[in-house]
């Protein structure tokens, strides 16, 4: 089944990329798609099947020369083989519409969509070092050249490109050179010889391998401050690419840390996962700040998947801990919270790409302050990025919320167990957990309600057309998943359990179908009662309001109160700017603003103002303070070292003859 | 805080004893309004006399709230419009827009001679007119200013308490 | 049965509750103002007219605007019947615990964030804006606090923290519930627009934080806002002083009930009592003076925490 399953998924996105590369233009997006779309359902299949036991695994040694390939699929890369499948059925749904345009009809976008799904199931399948790596750099390539495919359109899609392909091999690098390292001291490449060696490693070793790898994965998973590439590239993207890449392929940087961590590596001592959390933590608190004050929809997605991915590793980071110093159960715990919230990020963080995707499909901006009103003129969007909004703050009725509360969970249970160290730990997660959830509740208020109510602030947004039915049929698949998720987790807990138990031998950690019990502890929580409650409540009162509201029938329509002062123009309404400004001062500190405010007087005086200009701008400070001045010294080296380059053919020869023999003398005295 | 402490045990209650109830003046249509009167204050070219005294009647010595007048933010949250002063042509249109966000039933008080009949600023050229002749009016109070018991009294017939 | 009983008699007890405690806080003020104020009755009177009123739908609004003071009086009423205010018993005490309380709070607070949104005023915005920096700088201290009081039990649900002060009533004096107790209240104050964060009677609308919102709302929907903002009121002061002080909470006695109804009333009143008497002595905080008040809070829980893992554990 699996393996029937797996090898479907990969044979139809190939078939979808040769559909691409040979079909003219016009029949290529509908049957691209399709196939692709039939390629993800078949990784769906694939991904859960093997997380239910049906584990597969093959070995081609001769398909590549040298290594071969090998492949595997057990419970916890069946995990992530089914998100990017599930993503990529609305993703490619989604894209036989939006591609329509922008020249995403194009060869290259079409054939390299299909390869991107193909490169990052073959991830988590990967069961040897240079099966992983190789897929890993395919996913690589081919997402760069998706983000590059609107290069000709905007200028800022070339540097996105650039920051993207600089910090993703740079990733690579440390990657490859923890894994190598790991594969020569294991004498061997495939993962069962890594997982037999690994406790034969000296302590430093194994702690150099993690180091390097989290590093990478970090990075991939945009974990601050490695996160600078992601809010360049993700807004760039076109929209369905933006989603693969924000939904699904950051999702593998934590599939790598829980493989090499705990999987691999079979653990390890508390600091490496103090690490994890600590990374965690900072990310989820940077990446939701500049999400509430980011007036870009897609930036602002993009911080929130920087955020989100926090949250997730402040889970796997828990985890690790709490199984350092043997408390299974809430090692557990923890990691399935983590595990489900990537589930739930990837399905919300679908939704809400694809919904700005057509946002910025129908107005052709992606500036908040210059949107409003796009509930009437495209409902359906409307409402599904209310609910991908909704279920993104961590409120009841969402799925975000059922995972943080297990996160939540399982770091309050921690204090009595652990040492001083939890001790100290737990209370300022729970606290960077606690203040992101907020954080992020305004961010999606501020992209909604800034977004999508009141009235159209521009022409664009007054003129919007509501998306093409391709468009809403891929966002109304990701929010029905959402809701599922949202309201009986307890379908995919017990799915999620074999994964975890992969990592962390031990009984399932939640269980029930529609009260989640925690096993071993106190607490529980039912979403769906939640709900049914809440429904039940809203009626009541709607009941009520008509026995008791005499006239309620003869609702009036009214201009809005204006203080009697005439129209209000939608230049009055609160930008995302402006509602973001009170955040922006209580986190002035942190955010660094730089505004300026340049007043021209009149010529007649001084005092008199023609006009004022004022400027805000929220910059990336990781990316001012530690990423500009490495990127300065290195153009100064460049530029030095350019002097020793004149053209001049002697000069070379010298080169090469001074360093031989310096190698020589070097090694002469060393041996 | 201390200070503040003993003044409070020291002033008591400053607000007189209520004085009979007046008839009721509400019309028919407002009954619904029993008890409970918010109030929205529109001052539409007063000389702040006035408003001087409505400040009075809802201060501690005359109370007007203990009746169940209240004032409020917004018209949309008010049952009775106050209106004071005659009404100037810049505030014309503001106090039809104003009485026009109020939700049914509502009533007009037009508060003072000015409110009444313009007062001293009749035939001004800035003027529009009398609130009567730019709102329906239910309820007048006069005087120039009126003092704070007919104000209150006036609001009581409002909420018939 | 108890429990049933007593869930039906709480929400009912909020809903009916609720208004008086508003009356009551007001008339205090008016007291300590030298006013005679307007009775206890006066919020009841106030929305019997609201009802009376016709409702508005301002031009440009939508769907939401309409929907929030429903989501908003529906979360207070769900929040209702699941704290433990009369009983600990309630069959719904399963469905969520303190974290998913505050989290249901906070649903009712976005809708009306949002209707503030979806007017297009500015002072909607305004108050959108503001609410959510609130609840974004709130939430911290929250969990921290509910942190504090579950490391003694062990559990976050409602029902087994009460149940344990019940059991064990000197816990209720360790620093850590002391601290959290102090933490809660700034939590109970900022949540529900009070003094010193908000100023629930200003007339001035850039002042406002909850009031800019709903300035759009006449008759039953402003009914319903204002309705639930004295309920939410009200279940928190409940659940804060059913936390530290949970005497008088039926168990499984059918007989304890009325005890427990009287106990919660006389609890709520006492503790709504405290709250307007302290307002009386306070201003408004400048809005951006309020982030430290509620950081302060933060740290205050952070204690908590602490002392409960390092005074407490053996």
């Amino acid at each position: 089944m699996t393996s029937a399953a797996f090898t479907a998924a990969l044979g139809l996105n190939l078939l979808a990329a040769v559909a691409g590369l040979v079909l003219p233009p016009r029949s290529r997006r509908a049957a691209a798609g399709a196939v692709t779309a039939a390629g993800g359902a078949a990784a769906v299949v694939a991904g859960v099947s093997a997380m239910r036991g049906g584990e597969w695994s093959v070995r081609l040694p001769d398909l590549l020369p040298l290594a071969g390939v090998q492949l595997a699929l057990d419970p916890l890369g069946g995990l992530f083989v089914a998100v990017t499948g599930a993503v990529a059925v609305c993703a490619a749904v989604y894209g036989i519409g939006y591609t329509r345009h922008g020249g995403l009809d194009g060869r290259v976008p079409q054939v390299m969509a299909p390869v991107f799904l193909a490169a990052m199931a073959l991830v988590p399948a990967a069961a040897s070092v240079s099966t992983f790596l190789l897929a890993w750099e395919l996913m690589a390539l081919a997402s760069l050249l998706l983000v590059v495919a609107e290069h000709r359109r905007r200028d800022e899609v070339a540097a996105a490109g650039l920051w993207y392909a600089v910090m993703t091999h740079l990733g690579m690098v440390v990657i490859l050179a923890g894994l190598a390292g790991f594969a020569a001291a294991a004498h061997g490449e495939s993962f069962e010889r890594l997982r037999a060696a690994a406790d034969g490693l000296p302590e430093w070793g194994r702690a150099a391998v993690f180091l390097a790898v989290f590093a990478g994965f970090a990075s991939k998973a945009g974990i601050a401050p490695l996160h600078v590439w992601l809010p360049r590239a993700h807004p760039e993207a076109p929209s369905h690419v933006s989603a693969l890449m924000s939904a699904a392929m950051v999702n593998l940087g934590v599939y790598g840390i829980v493989r090499v961590g705990f999987d691999l590596l079979g653990g390890g001592p508390a600091w490496w996962w103090l690490a994890v959390l600590a990374a965690g933590g900072g990310s989820a608190l940077y990446g939701v700040l500049q999400a509430a004050v980011s007036s870009d929809i897609k930036r602002l997605l993009a911080y929130s998947t920087c955020e989100n991915m926090g949250l997730v590793l402040v889970g796997v980071g828990a985890s690790g801990l709490f199984a350092a110093s043997g408390a299974r159960t809430l090692s557990a715990l923890a990691l399935t919270a983590a595990l489900l919230h990537v589930v739930n990020h990837a399905g919300f963080k679908t939704l809400l790409f694809l919904a700005a995707g057509s946002v910025v499909h129908a107005t052709g901006t992606r500036d908040l302050d210059a949107l409003g009103g796009l509930r009437t003129r495209m409902p359906a969007t409307a409402a599904l990025f209310g609910t991908g909004a909704l279920m993104a703050s961590a409120l009841p009725l969402g799925n975000g919320f059922v995972s943080e509360w297990l996160l939540l969970q399982s770091l309050v249970h921690a204090l009595p167990s652990g040492g001083t160290m939890t001790a100290v730990t737990m209370p300022l997660a729970v606290a960077a957990v606690a203040l992101s959830a907020g954080l992020a509740i305004a961010a999606f208020v501020k992209a909604f309600g800034v977004g999508f109510l009141a009235r159209a602030r521009s022409s664009a947004a007054a003129q919007a057309r509501e998306a093409p039915a391709p468009m809403l049929a891929g966002m109304a698949a990701a929010a029905a998943g959402c809701v599922v998720l949202a309201l009986s987790p307890g379908l995919v807990l017990p799915s999620i359990a074999r994964p975890v138990a992969l990592a962390v031998p031990g009984p399932d950690a939640v269980a029930g179908p529609v009260t989640l019990r925690l096993a071993g502890l106190s607490g529980t929580v039912s979403p769906l009662l939640i709900a049914a409650f809440l429904l039940v409540a809203v009626v009541g009162l709607l009941a009520l309001l008509r026995l008791a509201a005499t006239r309620r029938a003869s609702r009036r329509r009214a201009r809005l109160w204006d203080c009697g002062a005439g129209p209000m123009s939608p230049r009055m309404e609160y930008t995302a700017t402006s509602f973001a400004e009170p955040l922006q001062r209580v986190f002035d500190n942190v955010l660094a603003p730089e505004t300026d405010l340049d007043v021209t007087p009149l010529k007649e005086s001084a005092y008199l103002v023609d006009s004022v200009t004022y400027r805000t701008r929220v910059g990336d400070r990781v990316e001012h303070r530690l990423y500009r001045p490495v990127l300065a010294a290195a153009a100064r080296v460049g530029e030095a070292a350019r002097g020793l380059a004149d053209g001049s053919v002697h000069r070379y020869v010298g080169y090469g003859f001074y360093a031989f023999t310096g190698l020589l003398i070097a090694l002469a005295v060393l041996r | 805080m201390r200070d503040l402490f003993r003044k409070i045990r020291t002033t008591g209650r400053a607000a007189e004893a209520a004085p009979r109830r007046p008839e009721p003046a509400l019309p028919a249509r407002a009954r619904a309004l029993a008890g409970s009167v918010q109030v929205r204050h529109v001052d539409a070219g007063s000389c702040n006399g006035c408003e001087v005294e409505i400040a009075s009647a809802f201060g501690p010595v005359h109370d007007a709230e203990r009746y169940g007048a209240r004032q409020v933010a917004s018209p949309r949250h008010a049952d009775a419009l106050l209106v004071t002063g005659p009404v100037t042509r810049n505030m014309e249109m503001a106090l039809r827009r104003t009485h026009e966000a109020v939700p049914e039933p509502k009533v007009v008080v037009a508060l003072g001679d000015c409110a009444r009949n313009c007062g001293v600023f009749a035939e001004a050229y800035g003027v529009a007119g009398a609130v009567r002749d730019v709102v329906p009016v239910d309820v007048e109070v006069p005087g120039c200013p009126p003092e704070p018991e007919a104000i209150v009294a006036a609001l009581r017939g409002l909420t018939g308490r | 049965m108890t429990g049933i009983v007593g869930t039906v008699l709480q929400v009912v007890l909020v809903a009916a509750g609720a208004p008086l405690l508003a009356g009551l806080m007001r008339q205090i003020r008016a007291r300590a103002e030298g006013r005679a104020g307007a009775g206890v009755l006066q919020p009841w009177r106030d929305l019997r007219k609201l009802l009376r009123k016709e409702p508005i739908t301002p031009h440009g609004t939508g769907a939401l605007f309409r929907a929030a003071p429903l989501v908003l009086a529906g979360t207070t009423l769900v929040a209702a019947a699941v704290v433990p205010l009369v009983t600990t018993r309630s069959p719904l005490d399963g469905a969520a615990d303190l974290f998913a309380v505050t989290a249901l709070l906070a649903l009712g607070t976005v809708a009306l964030a949002l209707a503030g949104l979806d007017t297009g005023t500015a002072f909607g915005g305004m108050g959108a804006s503001r609410e959510m920096v609130v609840l974004a700088l709130v939430e911290p201290t929250i969990l921290l606090s509910t942190f504090a009081l579950s490391v003694r039990v062990g559990s976050t649900d409602l029902g087994a923290i009460v149940g344990s002060a019940l059991d064990d009533p000197q816990q209720v004096v360790f620093p850590a519930s002391l601290l959290a107790l102090v933490a809660l209240v700034v939590v109970v104050i900022a949540e529900t627009g009070r003094m010193p964060v908000d100023n629930p009677s200003t007339h001035l609308e850039l002042t406002m934080i909850h009031e800019a919102m709903v300035l759009e709302y006449a008759g039953p929907d402003l009914a319903l806002v204002e309705w639930a903002s004295a309920m939410r009121l009200t279940v928190l002061l409940g659940l804060l002083s059913n936390l530290f002080v949970p005497w008088g909470i039926a168990g499984d006695s059918l007989a304890a009930l009325p005890v427990a109804v009287a106990a919660i009333g006389a609890k709520v009143a006492a503790a709504g009592a405290a709250l307007a008497a302290a307002e009386v002595f306070m201003a408004k905080l400048r809005m951006f003076r309020v982030p430290e008040l509620l950081a302060g809070s933060f740290v205050l829980a952070l204690f908590a925490v602490a002392s409960s893992f390092f005074l407490v554990a053996p």
